[in-house]
């Protein structure tokens, strides 16, 4: 099985991926959170561009550099400074059972692994497996935003889980046409900074970014 | 009548098990010394182990009063355990004689039977601290243990074998290829080898405090040579975990399969250097590692194994994905 | 000619999003949106004609694609939204009046609201898969700070779950995008029309099945969450009643069917990618979606019985119907698709119309709780009457037309899939006495509204429900062709 080592950094850096994913389901503190996602950004921009160079697509070049810039530095900036004016910089989650936590992050993985497998046998192409990792990735932000009460590791979770998205857009199908991307990253960049409005709104109408104050809402 | 190749063979094997008792006391007083350095301090040299060992076997024994033969046998037990763990541990080269026993699950096996007996040990005095000691110890195993598993099924899934030195042939001697799994399966067994000696974030060797100690409170009622015995266990259980560590992650430089037949007189002494070089490497990390972590209260040390076992796990599922 | 007039129907909706950025606090704005809106509404009957006359289109190098189908959509789009600007225009100044908008959150609505259009038509009129999926993001957007316009906690709640939960699904069609990219890749080639549906539809019986079954999983269950699918439904009713009432309007009437037909054309492509392999799962995309349909509406007709709120009782029932529309869909076949598309227009003219007198209604007695709104008849029975026939209509009384789409749905399932009947007539049967039961009240008894100090305006709502009424007694046949050929172009 002769793998080209372009092919098997883009595994390495999947696997990375799916390990912060992991990270960020146990990380507690929400700066180290922020820092995680500016990390998951660096490993995607990474893969974006051995990507890019292994298939020599040039619109994937794009694709690296936009992923720098935004989710590396324009986002986590924009999440520090967010942090800062609101002062939740050392908020800290203390809800969250990390071990019950891990146990079903842990059955997701095998969980979007079973499912991707089809598809990995089919395509004989190289990147066969990231699918799955991409799918387990984005399931793993999506039950890190279940499990959080306080407004911004919910959106972390959700630009993480775009990443995960991104990851199966460039890596796994060797990138979607620029157009969409762009207009990915164009809804992303708008939706983070309506999720600033909100964290405004939300403090200012509950006075503190935990959801749970948010219950008003029910069927009774 | 033996070949040259068997003889050579049994001499290295022989060699191999001097070699790690002996280095073995080295290695701890290095990751000392580092971690003296990295603290600014002067440290106490790294041959301190020696004298300390040296000090222990010339003083007379003071056993409790109701101590059973079995608190007598364990040091001698332990060390028994360790010395043979160390010395088959592929480390130099992956065809001596007994290379075929270093089967990655029966090592598992002898680190039980040796956790087994210091913490029957433990509790034979009756003294509250062996008792505490024990349960801690057997806690902090009873999490470790599935991860060192994981980690080791992992690197078997690759080789297609439990044993060491199939594994290290596997991945020494064969085209370079990146595997991910390794490198979560990797991450995995430093938070292992970290909980099962007794380093930093779950034990601290260094002191006597009763609410964090595990492994020094078990040894708490031995003195002298019994003492001496468990503390270079100690030095060879640590010295046996990293030899895994290097054999698994990074085999590079041990002799091939057939040295022993072919240029063994070049083969081997670059094989010793390379696993020196590895060593030092390894210590002056496991240092650093200490130095950065900070003692963890005992009843996180389940999350940080958890995290360990999750590592494993997801190596183990990496590698049924990607096929690497 | 055909990117003229596309041109025309867009840059209208974004050209005033833009003016509206800028004039939205002065006193005519509201004049300017209703007139935006006309404008869009014009382009869309001049799109609508040229693609009757000559079929479906494609415009700006594929990028953009109309046909039937979604030339119905967009009509339909761009009249409810003209209607809706029409109604918002009195109702906004009425909330201003009362203190409860300020000018700048008004300058906000405005200008969101013409973006709303804009997204909306570009998610129909999109050939790109991925560019529907973009512009479904950007409806989401656009309509998540009006329903927390109000800025107490519920709405912002609202608001925020919402966003969260739309986030999610739509974050999951995304990822059926790109699988449906990975199988398409396979068989079109790298680049730019992989995605292209016109592309796609041409050979979709060589697209893979199994990553098409699943891309149509993660479609479904994403754009799903826009529908308003049980049980991924929980933000509908609360954006629903915290946000202002024409958001509500234009968020059942327009978005949820939107999203139905992006779900729609997915479904196009999974059939012909199963019809072509074997034989076994053909039905796979219809089973999954009269599964969903019919949870939707049985669920939502027990949660019917259980509402305070007036506007978050109307929430379930869109939730009812998008369930019972996304049913015939499942189903197939040339005459529930017809049923589908007739119950997609008659549900958007209906739900609209009832929003627009709920939101009078509420006006006028101060409260969104049910209990408190009473005697409408007394008060205005411009009100009470649109309210009313609203109500009628909305639950399937002859001669208005939900009752010929519902007949339609219902004897198809009778026919081909008995066992969904009681189902279907069960949950019909408690929607309409839980709805009629609490709006009976409502319109005659006693009173204690108040006058309102702007005159309500009422003629969409009789506009609505005038529409709907004819299209019961009488459907033209040319508009029954037209069904008819956006049915046969669905692979009914």
């Amino acid at each position: 099985m002769p793998m080209s080592y372009s092919i098997q950094l883009i595994n390495l850096l999947a696997s990375t991926l799916l390990l912060i994913a992991f990270a960020m389901l146990s990380q507690r503190r929400i700066l180290s959170l922020i820092n995680l996602f500016a990390w998951q950004g660096l490993v995607l921009s990474l893969s974006t561009f051995i990507v890019a160079y292994s298939t020599n697509q040039q619109h994937l070049y794009y694709s690296a550099g936009l992923t720098l810039l935004l989710k590396v530095l324009v986002l986590p900036w924009l999440l520090h400074r967010l942090m800062r004016k609101l002062n939740v910089r050392w908020d800290v989650e203390t809800l969250i059972n990390i071990p019950t936590t891990m146990l079903v992050g842990i059955g997701l993985v095998i969980f979007s692994f079973n499912l991707a497998a089809p598809i990995s046998q089919l395509s004989e192409s190289i990147t066969r497996g990231l699918i799955g990792i991409a799918l387990a990735s984005v399931l793993l932000s999506m039950l890190m935003m279940l499990t959080r009460r306080k407004a911004v590791p919910q959106v972390v979770g959700f630009l993480a889980m775009e990443n995960g998205l991104f990851f199966a857009a460039t890596s796994a199908t060797h990138g979607m046409p620029l157009v969409v991307e762009l207009g990915i990253a164009l809804d992303v960049l708008i939706a983070t900074f309506i999720f600033g409005i909100f964290f405004f709104q939300i403090r200012e109408t509950f006075d503190s970014l935990d959801i749970s104050h948010m219950e008003r809402l029910k069927d009774d | 009548m033996m070949t040259m190749e068997q003889s050579l063979g049994i001499l290295f094997q022989l060699y191999q098990s001097l070699l790690v008792v002996l280095l073995a006391p080295l290695l701890t007083g290095w990751v000392n010394q580092c971690r003296a350095w990295l603290q600014n301090r002067t440290g106490p040299g790294v041959l301190q182990p020696y004298r300390t060992l040296r000090k222990l076997f010339h003083k007379d024994a003071v056993m409790a009063y109701n101590a059973s033969p079995l608190f007598r046998a364990t040091p001698y037990i332990l060390f028994g355990c360790m010395w043979l763990a160390a010395a088959i541990i592929p480390i130099i080269a992956v065809d001596l004689p007994f290379s075929p026993v270093a089967d990655v699950i029966a090592l598992v096996g002898v680190f039980a039977l040796a956790r087994v007996f210091i913490a029957l040990a433990a509790m034979d005095i009756g003294t509250a601290f062996g008792t505490l000691g024990a349960r801690r110890e057997m806690l902090v195993s009873f999490l470790a243990e599935p991860a060192l598993l994981m980690v080791l099924f992992t690197a078997s899934l690759i080789s297609h074998s439990t044993q060491l030195p199939r594994i290290v042939d596997a991945l020494a001697h064969h085209q370079f290829v990146l595997y991910p799994s390794l490198a979560f399966a990797g991450l995995a067994f430093v938070i292992v080898l970290l909980a099962e000696n007794a380093r930093i974030p779950v034990d601290n060797p260094g002191t006597h405090l009763e609410l964090t100690m595990i492994h020094e409170a078990m040894i708490l009622e031995y003195s002298a040579r019994h003492l001496a015995l468990v503390e270079w266990a100690s030095s060879l259980k640590l010295f046996a975990y990293i030899s895994i560590g290097i054999a698994l992650f990074v085999p590079y430089g041990i002799a091939e399969v057939g040295a022993m037949a072919g240029n063994w007189g070049s083969a081997l002494p670059l094989a010793v250097i390379a696993l020196l070089v590895k060593l030092v490497l390894a210590g002056a990390a496991l240092a650093l590692l200490e130095t950065l972590l900070a003692k963890m209260r005992i009843f996180r040390a389940p999350e940080f194994l958890g995290t360990a076992f999750l590592l494993a796990v997801l190596g183990l599922l990496i590698h049924f994905l990607l096929g690497a | 000619m055909i990117d003229l007039q596309l041109l025309a129907l867009l840059l209208t909706p974004l050209t005033g999003g833009l003016l509206l950025a800028v004039f939205g606090s002065r006193s005519w704005a509201a004049e300017l949106n209703s007139l935006m809106s006309f404008c869009t509404f014009i382009a869309a009957v001049v799109l609508t004609v040229r693609v009757i006359d000559y079929g479906p289109q494609v415009a700006f190098s594929e990028q953009f694609f109309i046909d039937q189908f979604n030339v119905f959509l967009v009509a339909l789009t761009a009249f409810v939204a003209f209607t809706t600007s029409l109604f918002s225009r009195p109702y906004m100044r009425i909330e201003q009046h009362y203190g409860k908008l300020t000018i700048p959150m008004l300058r906000l609505y405005y200008s969101m609201y013409q973006m709303f259009t804009l997204a909306m038509l570009v998610a129909l009129t999109s050939n790109n898969m991925g560019i529907i999926w973009v512009a479904m993001e950007a409806a989401t957007l656009t309509t998540v700070l009006l329903v927390s316009l109000y800025r107490t906690p519920a709405s912002i709640e609202a608001a925020w779950k919402y966003f969260i939960l739309c986030g999610v699904g739509i974050a999951l069609a995304l990822f059926g995008t790109i699988l449906l990219y990975f199988a398409a890749e396979r068989v079109l080639g790298e680049g730019g029309t992989a995605l292209l549906w016109t592309h796609l539809n041409q050979v979709k019986g060589e697209l893979e099945p199994t990553v098409l079954k699943l891309a149509f999983v993660f479609l479904l269950v994403g754009y799903g969450t826009k529908i308003g699918l049980v049980p991924l439904h929980s933000w509908l009713p609360d954006a629903h009643a915290e946000g202002p009432t024409p958001v509500s309007a234009v968020l059942s009437g327009l978005l949820l069917n939107v999203a139905l037909c992006a779900v729609m054309r997915s479904k196009v492509l999974v059939d012909g990618s199963l019809g072509a392999g074997l034989a076994g799962d053909a039905h796979f995309a219809g089973n999954l979606m009269m599964g969903f349909g019919l949870l939707s509406v049985v669920v939502a007709a027990l949660f019917l019985s259980r509402q305070k709120d007036i506007k978050r009782m109307f929430a379930y029932s869109s939730i009812e119907h998008m369930g019972l529309i996304t049913f015939a869909f499942g189903m197939g076949g040339p005459v529930a698709t017809f049923a589908a598309m007739l119950h997609m227009t008659m549900h958007s003219l209906t739900k609209s119309a009832i929003f627009f007198a709920v939101g009078h209604a509420v006006q006028k007695s101060g409260t969104q709780q049910m209990e408190n709104i009473r005697g409408m008849m007394q008060v205005s029975p411009t009100v009470g009457w649109g309210l009313m026939l609203g109500t009628l209509a909305i639950l399937g009384m002859p001669p208005f037309g939900i009752f010929a789409s519902e007949f339609l749905i219902i004897t198809t399932a009778m026919h081909d899939y008995p066992w969904t009947t009681p189902f279907l007539l069960i949950a019909l049967g408690i929607a309409f006495a839980a709805i009629f039961g609490k709006v009976q009240p409502i319109v005659f008894g006693e009173t204690t509204a108040r006058r309102l100090p702007h005159q309500p305006a009422l003629i969409p709502v009789f506009a609505h429900l005038l529409l709907a009424l004819i299209l019961g007694l009488y459907m033209p046949p040319y508009l029954a062709d037209w069904y008819r050929q956006a049915a046969a172009l669905l692979g009914g």
